[in-house]
């Protein structure tokens, strides 16, 4: 066939004329790092130099230099601190009882079963769900007097509970609309991991008589390392960020709930900038929560290298990129 | 003659005109001669919520006036979120529409931060003229220290009471608005009434007399002499008698259990306009329209409006139309704001849109004056709000009116479902106000 070798002598010819140099590599990437200076790196300082002056959104260009003022002021400020807790406890309910669910769900999904595709296709569901319409969903479940979830606790003869009101349960609920959403995400990213894992070790330990619980514990777990490693960073940077579910969870009003009581570092920071005019002070809130992600991701990292010692080096790693992943 | 007072909110249908029309002679502006006229120009009305223009044609009617002008409107759902693009585009200086509109929210902001960026109304050669034609203070209020005026007013919100008779009636209590009239002259009758109701055995179960010790609350708070600044425009909460009385009448209705304890404006009291779950709330005129898109066509008749206000007469609530100096077609954009906000145009407003006018000669016109309401009973609305209206009581408007009236309100509903201590409330409150002061 004429056609088909002359496109294959086309494409070498062309892939030979072409061979990138050194040169060419950074005319390539060039695009990304000026995107990324324009849209990241140059918003990035300006919010440092903003956070160290007395700035309001409608007088923008009146800007008084008051050094670390701004800081001060945050850490000595209660409405910091309990949106720093709500966002550490949310983060807790949320990604915890969601890593664990998707890794037992991917390692259910690895086996051979009937209709596999389409569990491993509705699991993602959720994340491809619109994050206002899921919400909305969750407040209807989630009400005081109509909702279907207090229906069925007065069923049971439970007392009704305020998923709005009380702190706890109005933290579970926000912690759930999370959940719903990243669960299938991870167990996707980590049944790759699984793919990955050779199948005669699960082979080998099943004639060795290891059960699926002891395949799980001695095979999945520590072939599957590195990639729970990252999901976890990725949702420990997606949790210090969560602003979406508990903003649209009242109202869009940022201060989550009448009594603040699922107010993350998030919402604050919108609320400081955008409802109370004061971007100076939302700016601080800003680089302290990137401190805050960074010192979070450290501790990690230096957790899980610390028990890693305890296993032997897992043979294949999935490789992902963390950018491939945003919130 | 029964007017229908279409919602604030809803689509309405816009009325299709065909402009092809030769145009009517308009009276063309005394110009500066530095733009032509007749060139084509495309206006940009930039404005949040539903104003109405357009539902109400006359946009439309504007174009076929004037066949060179096209007019775009750029609408953003949440006036908060509008006004924050607005401030930025302030700050950049650049992106701003040929119109603005300004709510009475951030009225004080643009008088205060931006008057050297919009058209100077008082300044055209037509100023005393726009001057004599709205309300004193409505102009006042968009216009700065030194005398420059930088909007024209659209709606105002002189309040009275709407009410269901029904769930009155069944509580065994006067129905009829001119009793009423007399049963709520003060917010302490207002409140004691409210305990006939509640305590009554055959009240509508699951009801409450008010929906939400908000509506008191926004409503006393402008009662005052101060409602949340003094006279120079600066925050001023703990010395206003505004905030003092109206923190006291509102914690005792939400004491005395004669609120519903809903957050204003949420889905639950958005859905219980429908389901009765209240039988009063302070009503601004914006209120019936957002009333009527609630409660829906098969409440018509259910509610009415009772021809008074605990405490006097006053407003809530309302807006300007303002041209950033920004703008490529200054001339044209002034032009337009005049035409919309001018007599007839406000009386279209009302009559077919339930926005009462602060064009003082539209609010005197008798079609305005004699506008009664068919969902409502057919409360002779125009009246009613009239006489208000012209007695109204306008204390001084500052930069954080909105964030501090949020902060009161949010802590009203705790001291309303999680029974919180009012005086805990109100530090709380006031510890929030100063997260928003500095």
């Amino acid at each position: 066939m004429t056609t088909i070798s002359d496109t294959r002598a086309v494409s070498t010819r062309r892939r030979r004329r072409t061979r990138p140099g050194s040169k060419a590599a950074y005319a390539y990437i060039a695009p990304f790092f000026l995107l990324f200076a324009a849209f990241s790196l140059y918003p990035w300082l300006d919010t440092a130099w903003v956070s160290l002056h007395d700035v309001r959104l409608s007088t923008y260009h009146q800007q008084t230099w008051i050094g670390l003022d701004n800081y001060k002021n945050l850490f000595t400020n209660a409405f910091f601190w309990r949106a720093f807790k709500n966002t550490i406890t949310i983060g807790i309910i949320s990604t915890v009882p969601q890593l664990c669910m998707a890794l037992g769900i991917a390692h259910l999904l690895n086996y051979r079963l009937r209709g596999r595709t389409f569990f491993r296709v509705a699991i993602l569901m959720p994340y491809a769900t619109s994050l206002a319409a899921a919400t909305v969903i969750f407040l209807q479940l989630f009400d005081k007097d109509l909702g279907i979830i207090n229906w069925f606790l007065s069923e049971l003869h439970l007392p009704r509970v305020d998923w709005q009101g009380s702190k706890w349960p109005a933290q579970i609920a926000v912690s759930s609309i999370v959940t719903w959403r990243w669960t299938g995400y991870n167990a996707l990213i980590y049944l790759a991991g699984l793919q990955a894992i050779d199948g005669t070790l699960y082979e080998a330990a099943a004639i060795d008589g290891a059960s699926r619980w002891q395949q799980f514990r001695h095979v999945t777990i520590p072939g599957l390392r590195p990639t729970i490693l990252f999901t976890i960073v990725v949702s420990t940077i997606g949790a210090s960020q969560l602003f979406g579910e508990p903003l649209l969870y009242h109202n869009g009003i940022p201060d989550g709930g009448t009594s603040y009581q699922y107010q993350t570092l998030g919402l604050l920071m919108y609320q400081q900038g955008w409802t109370n005019d004061r971007l100076g002070l939302a700016s601080a809130t800003a680089w302290t929560m990137f401190g805050i992600i960074v010192i979070a991701v450290l501790v990690n990292l230096a957790l899980t290298r610390r028990r890693a010692h305890h296993f032997a080096a897992p043979e294949a790693a999935p490789t992902l990129q963390l950018s491939e992943v945003t919130r | 003659m029964p007017v229908p007072l279409h919602a604030r909110w809803r689509a309405v249908a816009v009325l299709a005109v065909a402009a092809l029309g030769v145009a009517a002679c308009s009276s063309s502006k005394n110009s500066s001669a530095a733009q032509d006229p007749n060139a084509k120009v495309t206006l940009t009305v930039g404005l949040f919520g539903t104003f109405g223009f357009k539902e109400a044609g006359l946009y439309d009617e504007y174009m076929k006036q004037h066949p060179n002008v096209t007019i775009k409107e750029d609408d953003v759902e949440q006036s908060a979120d509008y006004w924050t693009r607005l401030k930025t585009r302030l700050a950049s200086g650049s992106g701003l529409d040929d119109v603005q509109g300004i709510e009475i929210g951030f009225v004080s902001d643009v008088v205060q931060n931006h008057a050297s960026q919009f058209v100077d109304f008082a300044s055209l050669p037509e100023g005393n003229t726009l001057k004599s034609s709205f309300y004193d203070w409505k102009w006042q209020q968009a216009t700065t220290s030194d005398g420059k005026t930088l909007g024209l007013g659209t709606d105002t919100g002189p309040e009275a009471i709407c009410y269901r008779p029904d769930l009155l009636k069944a509580a065994g209590l006067p129905s009829d608005g001119a009793t009423l009239a007399t049963k709520w002259a003060s917010w302490d009758d207002f409140i004691n009434f409210g305990k006939q109701y509640e305590s009554s055995p055959t009240k509508p179960k699951g009801s409450n007399f008010v929906d939400s010790a908000a509506s008191i609350f926004s409503t006393a708070v402008y009662q005052g002499n101060e409602a949340y600044d003094n006279s120079s425009g600066k925050p001023d909460v703990a010395n206003s008698d505004g905030v003092a009385s109206a923190w006291k009448y509102s914690t005792e209705a939400a004491q005395a259990k004669i609120t519903a304890g809903l957050q204003q404006f949420s889905t639950p009291w958005n859905k219980a306009f429908s389901s009765g779950a209240f039988a009063a709330i302070a009503c601004p005129t914006w209120m019936m329209g957002y009333i009527q898109s609630q409660a829906g066509d098969g409440n018509s008749g259910k509610w009415s409006v009772a021809p008074v206000l605990p405490g006097g007469a006053t407003n809530w609530g309302g807006s300007w139309l303002g041209v950033p100096k920004a703008s490529k077609h200054q001339q044209a954009a002034e032009q337009l704001v005049e035409w919309l906000t001018n007599k007839e145009q406000e009386v279209t407003m009302w009559t077919k849109g339930g926005h009462w006018p602060s064009n003082s000669q539209a609010a005197a016109d008798p079609a305005v004056k004699g506008a009664t309401s068919t969902y409502f009973s057919n409360a002779p609305v125009g009246q009613i709000f009239g006489a208000i209206a012209d007695k109204m009581k306008i204390p001084p408007i500052g930069l954080y009116d909105t964030q501090i009236q949020q902060a009161f309100t949010t802590q009203l509903t705790n001291v309303e479902t999680k029974g919180t201590d009012p005086s805990k409330a109100y530090n709380d409150a006031m510890s929030a106000i100063k997260q928003v002061t500095g």
